[in-house]
C-alpha cells in the first residue's frame, strides 16, 4: 500500500534532479526550460498528495492553477529563447557572459 | 455547497484596471504607429483612476471577500496607491526613451499594467493561490518586458537570467507552500495562522525555509541577489525602471502577507533567518556597489543594501516595524525611480547614459537636474533632510526598541560605507568638466516629472510626519 509518505519521498526526488539539472548543465538553455517544468511538476506531486490524504480539494485546484501557469511560463521561455538565439547565434549556457562587473 | 456571490466592491480598482487594460489592447491594435501616444495617455489614465478608486474604497476595518482570498486594509490600499503613482512616473520616464529607441510600442503600456495588476493582486492576497498567481503575473509581464528591446544582446541575455532565475524562485516558493499546506491543511492565510500553534514544528520549518527562499529571490536579498546586476544592467533603462521601483513594494507587501498574516506564530523561527539576510545584504550590497563604474549596476547593489533595510523593519516583528519598512519600501520605491529617470533624462538616441561618467559636469549643461539628481542621491544615502534619512532612522529605531542594538550598529555602519559612492556621484556631477557638450533635450512631461520627484523627495523629508503616521498606522 502507498502512504503519504512515498509521494513526498518521490516530490523530493524530482525537485531535487531539478535542482541539479539547472546547476550542473553548464550547455544547453532548453535543459534549463525542461528542469524549471521539471520542478513544477514535483510540486504538483506533492499538493495532490497531501490533498489526497486530506481530503481536500483546494490543493487540486491549486495544481489546475500551477499547470495554467506553467504553460503560460513555457510560452515566455521559448519566445525569448528565439530571441536570445537570433542574437547570440547560441543557446549554450557558459556563452551568456556578456554581463558582468 | 451552495454558491454565494461575493462582494465585488472591495476589488472594484483591481477589476477596474483588468477591464481597463483589455480596452487598451483592443484600442491598441487599431492605432498607427505615429499615434501611439493614445495608448501612453490611456494608461496613464487608467493608473490616475485606479488610484482614486483605491482611495474611495479605503476602509478601517480589515474587509475579506472572495471566501477570504482578497484582503482589503489599510496598508493594501496605501500601498496599491503608491504603486500606481510609482508606476504612473516610469510610464512619463520611459516615453522618450522608447521612441529614441524603436520600442515605443503599446505592449510596454499593456505588459506595465498587467505587471500592475500583479502586483495589486499580490498587495491584497489573503490565500497562497492568489499570492502566487500575482507574483506570476507581475513575474511574466517582466519577462516580456525585458525582452521586448528585441535586437539586442544583452537585453535578451537578461531576459533568460531573469526568467530562469524567476522562475526557480517561484518554484522554491511553490514547494514551501506544498508543505505547510500538507501540514495545516488549509491554503488560507488566516486559517493557516490558527493552526501553526498545533502543527508539526519540523515539517514546518522546512516549508517556511522554502518560502522566505523565494521571498528572498524576488526581493533580491543576499545571498539571493545575483541576478539583479545583471538583469539591471541588461534591460533598456525604461524597462528597468520598471522592475526596479514598484516590484520592490510588492515584495514587501508578500512578504508581511505570507509572514506576519501567515506565519506570525513563527516569528523565532524567521526572525533568525531574516537577520543574517538583512546584515549580508546591507554589508555585500554597499561594498560591492563601491566597486562599480556603471551607474545602473551601482543602483543595483545600492537596491540590495536598501533590501536589508526593508528585511531589518520586518524581521523585528512589531507593529511599528513593519510600518517603518513600509513607510521604507515606499520610500525606495520613489527614490529609485527618481534615480533611474534621471538616466532616462541624459540619454538620446543611440546614447545610453548609464556610466558615471557621462554625468561629469552635468552642473553646468543643467544646474536644476543637477539638483534634482544630488537630492535623490543624498536622499539614498541617507542624509538628512531628505526623504531617505527618515526611512532609515525609523526602520533603526525599531530595530533598537526591540532590543537589535548591534543591528542597528551594522546598518549605520554600512550607510556611512556606502555614503561614498553616492558622494563620488555628486562630485563628479559638480566638480568635473563635462565630456560632451550636447545640451539637454527631453520634452516637457518628463522634465515636470522629474522636478515634482525630485521636490517630492526634498518636501517629504521636510514634512515627514503625516506619511510615516500613515505608514505605521496602517498595521495598528
Amino acid at each position: 500500500m502507498l502512504s503519504l509518505t512515498h509521494f513526498l519521498v518521490l516530490g523530493a526526488i524530482l525537485f531535487s534532479i531539478s535542482m541539479a539539472g539547472i546547476f550542473i548543465n553548464r550547455k544547453n538553455v532548453l535543459i534549463l526550460l525542461m528542469c524549471v517544468e521539471l520542478m513544477l511538476l514535483a510540486v504538483n506531486t506533492n499538493f495532490i498528495a497531501f490533498s489526497h490524504y486530506l481530503g481536500d480539494s483546494a490543493g487540486q485546484v491549486f495544481v489546475f492553477f500551477i499547470l495554467t501557469v506553467a504553460a503560460a511560463e513555457a510560452a515566455i521561455g521559448l519566445a525569448i529563447l528565439v530571441v536570445l538565439f537570433r542574437n547570440k547565434r547560441t543557446i549554450n549556457v557558459e556563452e551568456l557572459d556578456t554581463l558582468k562587473g | 455547497m451552495n454558491f454565494v456571490t461575493p462582494d465585488f466592491m472591495p476589488a472594484m480598482p483591481e477589476i477596474f484596471l483588468l477591464t481597463m487594460v483589455c480596452a487598451i489592447l483592443i484600442i491598441d491594435l487599431f492605432l498607427k504607429d505615429d499615434s501611439r501616444g493614445a495608448t501612453y495617455i490611456l494608461s496613464l489614465i487608467a493608473l490616475v483612476a485606479t488610484a482614486f478608486l483605491s482611495f474611495s474604497n479605503y476602509s478601517e476595518q480589515t474587509i475579506t471577500t472572495f471566501n477570504g482570498m482578497f484582503i482589503l486594509d489599510p496598508m493594501a490600499t496605501i500601498l496599491k496607491i503608491a504603486i500606481c503613482i510609482v508606476v504612473f512616473g516610469v510610464f512619463i520616464y520611459a516615453k522618450d526613451y522608447l521612441r529614441d529607441r524603436n520600442i515605443y510600442k503599446g505592449e510596454y503600456f499593456i505588459l506595465g499594467l498587467f505587471g500592475v495588476l500583479g502586483m495589486m493582486v499580490m498587495v491584497s492576497a489573503g490565500n497562497f493561490l492568489t499570492v502566487y498567481l500575482g507574483l506570476e503575473l507581475l513575474s511574466l509581464s517582466m519577462y516580456a518586458m525585458i525582452a521586448m528591446q528585441r535586437d539586442s544582446v544583452v537585453a535578451s541575455e537578461a531576459a533568460m537570467k531573469y526568467f530562469v532565475l524567476g522562475a526557480i524562485a517561484s518554484g522554491m516558493l511553490l514547494y514551501g507552500m506544498s508543505m505547510v499546506y500538507g501540514v495545516t491543511g488549509s491554503l488560507d492565510l488566516a486559517t493557516i495562522n490558527k493552526a501553526v500553534s498545533t502543527a508539526d514544528r519540523v515539517v514546518m520549518s522546512f516549508g517556511l525555509v522554502f518560502i522566505i527562499l523565494g521571498i528572498a529571490f524576488k526581493l533580491g536579498a543576499v545571498p539571493f541577489h545575483m541576478w539583479m546586476p545583471d538583469v539591471y544592467h541588461g534591460s533598456p533603462t525604461s524597462v528597468t525602471l520598471y522592475i526596479a521601483s514598484a516590484p520592490k513594494i510588492a515584495a514587501f507587501a508578500m512578504m508581511v502577507r505570507l509572514l506576519v498574516d501567515g506565519l506570525s506564530d513563527m516569528h523565532a523561527d524567521w526572525q533568525m533567518i531574516l537577520i543574517i539576510l538583512s546584515v549580508l545584504s546591507m554589508a555585500l550590497g554597499n561594498i560591492i556597489a563601491i566597486a562599480q563604474t556603471n551607474l545602473k549596476r551601482m543602483f543595483a547593489y545600492s537596491t540590495i543594501a536598501h533590501v536589508g533595510f526593508i528585511l531589518m523593519g520586518v524581521l523585528t516583528g512589531t507593529q511599528a516595524g513593519y510600518g517603518a519598512s513600509m513607510f521604507y519600501a515606499i520610500v525606495y520605491a520613489i527614490m529609485s525611480v527618481g534615480g533611474f529617470g534621471m538616466i532616462a533624462l541624459l540619454s538620446r538616441a543611440g546614447f545610453e547614459a548609464d556610466n558615471i561618467d557621462n554625468f561629469k559636469g552635468l552642473n553646468q549643461k543643467s544646474p536644476w537636474f543637477a539638483f534634482v539628481m544630488m537630492a535623490i542621491l543624498f536622499s539614498m544615502a541617507g542624509v538628512p533632510p531628505f526623504l531617505g534619512f527618515w526611512a532609515k532612522i525609523s526602520v533603526l529605531q525599531e530595530a533598537v526598541n526591540s532590543g537589535l542594538l548591534w543591528l542597528a550598529v551594522v546598518g549605520v555602519i554600512t550607510s556611512i560605507i556606502g555614503a561614498f559612492y553616492y558622494l563620488r556621484v555628486i562630485k563628479v556631477i559638480y566638480f568635473d568638466k563635462p565630456v560632451d557638450n550636447t545640451p539637454l533635450h527631453a520634452s516637457m512631461d518628463i522634465r515636470l516629472a522629474l522636478s515634482i520627484n525630485g521636490m517630492a523627495i526634498l518636501a517629504l523629508g521636510l514634512y515627514p510626519t503625516a506619511l510615516i503616521a500613515l505608514c505605521i498606522n496602517s498595521f495598528s
